[in-house]
This record gives structure tokens, C-alpha cells and sequence, in this order.
């Protein structure tokens, strides 16, 4: 198991940068370097940036799992920065959408988010993630003391949120939000399935 | 500010530094009738490194051709829906170069006075080719302008006399998993199949295309032989086709099969009717790039003159 210091020094800067390529990519393509941004950049932008974004949340959700699972308590260092990147690309896409997409064009965006189901349950996910962003600096973990931890228990609706408006826009094939379903649902299940056998546990025998 | 905000006098979608001059239109015509001439393949070549893509002679429709900018070469053939080569845009370029189009035979079947398989040659002989330059929207809310060049489908139909209970005409493409390797997977319900009401088929505007820039087809454009229905969303452009069915009754659509609630045999461009998930009032004209954001949809992709009579009388929200 890495020190903490080698968490600090080595493992987190690693995947910083491990989290900040597919956002380096796209800007290196947007000025024409390895490689370009397609017939229709702003949809190519806008789904790399849905795309990393719903990837991270997953691998936030999966950080208490894998932890419990390979007994990887350093793990949970990370877990604040992964969080973070979840939330830059999804609101990097949101933008995406409503700047390059729509052009701040309100009469498309507004009833887009009242009336597109799929929209409207990516935005929800977006605005729960923000307090949760907020919150995530040591001095609030500090100040909202026992708190903090249901608060951030919301990440348990955002993913799933995050999923659905994956699924539903898709126009055909859904295998890939298929997969991310199935890897959130063991996810989830196993905190369940946990916290029941909790319970039993300590109920009394007899 | 790099954001461009909608100014009066857009409605039309079209600003005019973006409308080419004719005489440089031309001017480019040339260029690229004499760089076929001189036996090059012209623009885009590497990416058709295993169609043979050949010149083919032509006269161009005018009249029936928009003036705006036209997408590049390879803008067309890299960036479209082919499900039979897989689902993303750039698949059916990457996934099609196993693609046989040669030799090409079509069945005619159905209520027709005659009938039977026909040798694509002897199908288009004595058919005057035309470009003609067409908007193109997807379902998708993305368009282009592509220079196709094919014969009226009319002007096919017609020669096997049609009988009076030929109310619909069906379309088939080819099944061939082992060279098209999206239909190894039932993302659709293999072939692909598609239909027109029969005045619908017999409209001028009806196109059986069979090269796009002044070049047979390359595969993943549906190559040898491929519908062009411009004031229809673009799924409605079936291609590789390998029969055509004069029907009574109105015959299954692929995509209808598939969600009928969101995609309906008319299928005809409607800025009023939006897709269940998304808007239809606007799109974003390809390669244009980063910038520019989305343009007004026209009624019948502005083809409203052509074919509005078609479906007077009709409600296009429910007849979607």
C-alpha cells in the first residue's frame, strides 16, 4: 500500500493528468493537432465532454467499492479530486451545449430544459452536483460536520440521472450506456447490500 | 465576442458571405472536371483508397439546384449514417472498403406490367444523368448540401408500367453481413427497408442517385444505387438498393419498425413537429466549424414550393 506521501506526491499529480487528456486532447484537435474536431465539432466536443464526465462520476461512485473490495484505504485520497474533474467536464458540457450548441439562443434552450426529458434530467443532475462541488473544500467537510457525508449522499441519484440522460438520447444502440448502467447498478447494489448486512449483524441473535 | 447571435434577416439561414458566387462555383466545377479529365481522382482521394469511385458524365439540373456553399467532398463521405457499417458517423467510411458494388443487379417487383431483375446498367440505359445540388437534413437536426448526380426516379419507375393498384413503392437494401458488418448486429431489423407513397415517388424531386461530385458513389454513400428525397429527413434515402416493390398497401419502414412513436413513413422535414427527444426548429449546417451555431429548419427543408401539394389537407403532426 503507497504512503500517504506517495499518494501525494506521485499518485495523485499522475491522475490529474490522467484526468485533464481527454480535455488537452480536444483543445490540441481543435487547433488542428493530433488530429481534427470532425464534420461537426461542437457535437464532437459536446460528446467528449458528456462522455468523460459521466466516466468520472462512475469511477468516483467506485471508489468506496474498490476500497472495501481490495482493502485500498489510499484510494479515498483521490476520491475529492476525481469528483471535482466529474463535475469540470459535465459543466463543460452543459456549456458546450448551451454556447456552442445553441448559440445563447433562449427561445431553443429554455423549453429544450422544461420539455426534453432527457434534457431536463441532465440539468437536474448538473444543479445537484453543484452544492456538491461547493462543499467539497476541508473547511466545509469541517463546518458541516455529520452533514456533510448525507449531503454528498446525493451522488447516488446524480449517477443514475447521469445514465438515464445517456440512454435516452441515444438514437438506437444501446450498449454503451448498457454497460454504464450495469457497472453503476453493482456499484450501488453493493452499498446496499452492505449497509443490509450491516443491520443483520448487529441485530441480536436468537 | 465569438459568439455569433442571431440577427434580423437570418430566417433564411444563409448569410451572404456565405453564398458562393456563381462564377466561382463554376470556376471550381472546372477545376474539378479538369482534374478528372486528367485522370486524377480529385478531392478526398485518400479516403477512397479502396472504392473505385470513377468520373461520370452528366449534364447539371439548374433549376432544381440550390445555390449555397457546398459541403466538402469529405465532409460527405466521412461524416454520415450508415447503420449497415456501424452506428457511429465515421464508420461507414472506415467499415465499408470489403464493400463489393460491382457487379450491381436490382429486382423490380410488385404491381408493375413488368417485372424482374435487371442489371443496374440496363435499369439507368438510355437515362440521361443529372447533377443535381440538394440540401440534405438528418433526423438528427444536422444538414448538408451535396451535389448528387443520378436520374429522376420517375423517370425509372415509369418504364415498368405501373399498374393502377401500385399506391406505394418499396425499397430494399442489399443483406450482406459478411461485407457490411453493422448488420451483424440487430441494431435495426436487417435489410433495411423503405417506401414512398407512389406520387410521392413520381415527384420531380425524387432522385435515384449514383455518384455524388461528379463521381459514382463511393461505398459509404450507398453506393451503386441510392434514394435522394430532399424534403424528407435524410433516413428516408435508402441506400444500396436492390429491389424496388410496387405495393397496394403502405409498406414497413426501418426506422419505424424500430420506433414508431418517433419516426413515421412520411418522415417529411416539419420545424413545427419536433422529434419526442429533441427539437426539429433548427440545425446545424456541417462545416461551418466550432462557431456557428444553429439555423432555422425550413418547411419541407425548403422544398415547401415542389411538394407541399402532396399532403394538403393532411396533418403533418400526426402523419409525421
Amino acid at each position: 500500500m503507497p504512503s500517504t506521501r506517495a499518494v501525494r506526491r506521485y499518485i495523485k499529480p499522475a491522475v490529474f493528468l490522467l484526468c485533464s487528456l481527454p480535455l488537452c486532447l480536444l483543445v490540441l484537435r481543435a487547433f488542428g493537432i493530433a488530429g481534427s474536431l470532425g464534420a461537426n465539432p461542437v457535437e464532437f466536443v459536446q460528446d467528449t465532454l458528456g462522455q468523460w464526465g459521466l466516466r468520472l462520476l462512475i469511477v468516483t461512485l467506485a471508489v468506496t467499492p474498490l476500497r472495501d473490495w481490495f482493502g485500498a484505504s489510499w484510494l479515498v485520497q483521490l476520491r475529492r479530486m476525481l469528483g471535482l474533474f466529474a463535475f469540470s467536464y459535465i459543466l463543460l458540457h452543459f456549456l458546450t451545449w448551451m454556447i456552442l450548441d445553441q448559440g445563447l439562443y433562449w427561445p431553443g434552450i429554455l423549453p429544450d430544459i422544461a420539455r426534453r426529458p432527457f434534457i431536463t434530467i441532465g440539468f437536474a443532475a448538473l444543479l445537484l452536483l453543484i452544492p456538491l462541488a461547493i462543499t467539497s473544500t476541508n473547511g466545509m467537510m469541517r463546518r458541516l460536520g455529520k452533514r456533510w457525508k448525507t449531503l454528498h449522499r446525493v451522488i447516488y441519484v446524480i449517477v443514475p440521472l447521469g445514465v438515464w440522460h445517456y440512454w435516452w438520447q441515444v438514437k438506437a444502440d444501446i450498449r454503451e450506456p448498457l454497460v454504464y448502467a450495469t457497472i453503476v447498478a453493482v456499484l450501488l447494489g453493493w452499498r446496499v447490500w452492505k449497509r443490509n448486512g450491516r443491520k443483520k449483524a448487529q441485530r441480536p441473535q436468537g | 465576442m465569438w459568439i455569433r447571435r442571431r440577427q434580423p434577416g437570418d430566417s433564411a439561414g444563409i448569410r451572404p458571405s456565405e453564398i458562393t458566387s456563381e462564377s466561382t462555383y463554376l470556376n471550381r466545377r472546372t477545376l474539378l472536371q479538369a482534374a478528372l479529365a486528367a485522370g486524377v481522382t480529385g478531392l478526398g482521394a485518400a479516403h477512397d483508397a479502396n472504392a473505385a469511385v470513377t468520373p461520370l458524365k452528366f449534364t447539371r439540373n439548374d433549376q432544381l439546384s440550390t445555390r449555397e456553399p457546398q459541403n466538402s467532398y469529405e465532409d460527405i463521405t466521412t461524416y454520415n449514417n450508415f447503420y449497415e457499417f456501424g452506428i457511429d458517423k465515421s464508420a461507414p467510411a472506415a467499415n465499408s472498403g470489403r464493400f463489393r458494388a460491382e457487379p450491381w443487379t436490382v429486382t423490380i417487383a410488385g404491381e408493375a406490367e413488368q417485372t424482374g431483375k435487371f442489371a443496374l446498367e440496363d435499369l439507368l440505359k438510355s437515362q440521361p444523368l443529372e447533377e443535381r445540388v440538394y440540401r440534405l437534413r438528418c433526423v438528427e437536426a444536422w444538414s448538408m448540401v451535396i451535389p448528387w448526380v443520378g436520374v429522376p426516379l420517375a423517370n425509372v419507375l415509369k418504364k415498368f408500367k405501373p399498374t393502377s393498384k401500385a399506391k406505394y413503392v418499396a425499397f430494399k437494401t442489399v443483406l450482406r453481413p459478411q461485407e457490411m458488418p453493422g448488420q451483424r448486429y440487430d441494431v435495426l431489423e436487417w435489410p433495411y427497408v423503405e417506401g414512398l407513397r407512389i406520387d410521392e415517388a413520381m415527384n420531380p424531386l425524387a432522385l435515384l442517385a449514383v455518384g455524388l461530385y461528379g463521381k459514382t458513389l463511393p461505398n459509404q454513400n450507398g453506393a451503386p444505387l441510392r434514394l435522394v428525397t430532399p424534403w424528407k429527413y435524410g433516413f428516408k434515402g435508402i441506400k444500396s438498393i436492390v429491389e424496388i416493390r410496387f405495393t397496394e398497401k403502405q409498406p414497413p419502414t426501418s426506422w419505424n419498425i424500430s420506433a414508431p412513436h418517433e419516426y413515421g413513413f412520411y418522415a417529411n422535414v416539419n420545424p413545427q413537429v419536433d422529434h419526442p427527444r429533441w427539437s426539429q426548429a433548427r440545425e446545424r449546417r456541417i462545416g461551418a466549424g466550432l462557431f456557428n451555431s444553429r439555423v432555422p429548419t425550413q418547411m419541407f427543408n425548403g422544398y415547401e414550393k415542389e411538394v407541399a401539394d402532396l399532403y394538403r389537407g393532411m396533418d403533418l403532426a400526426k402523419n409525421y
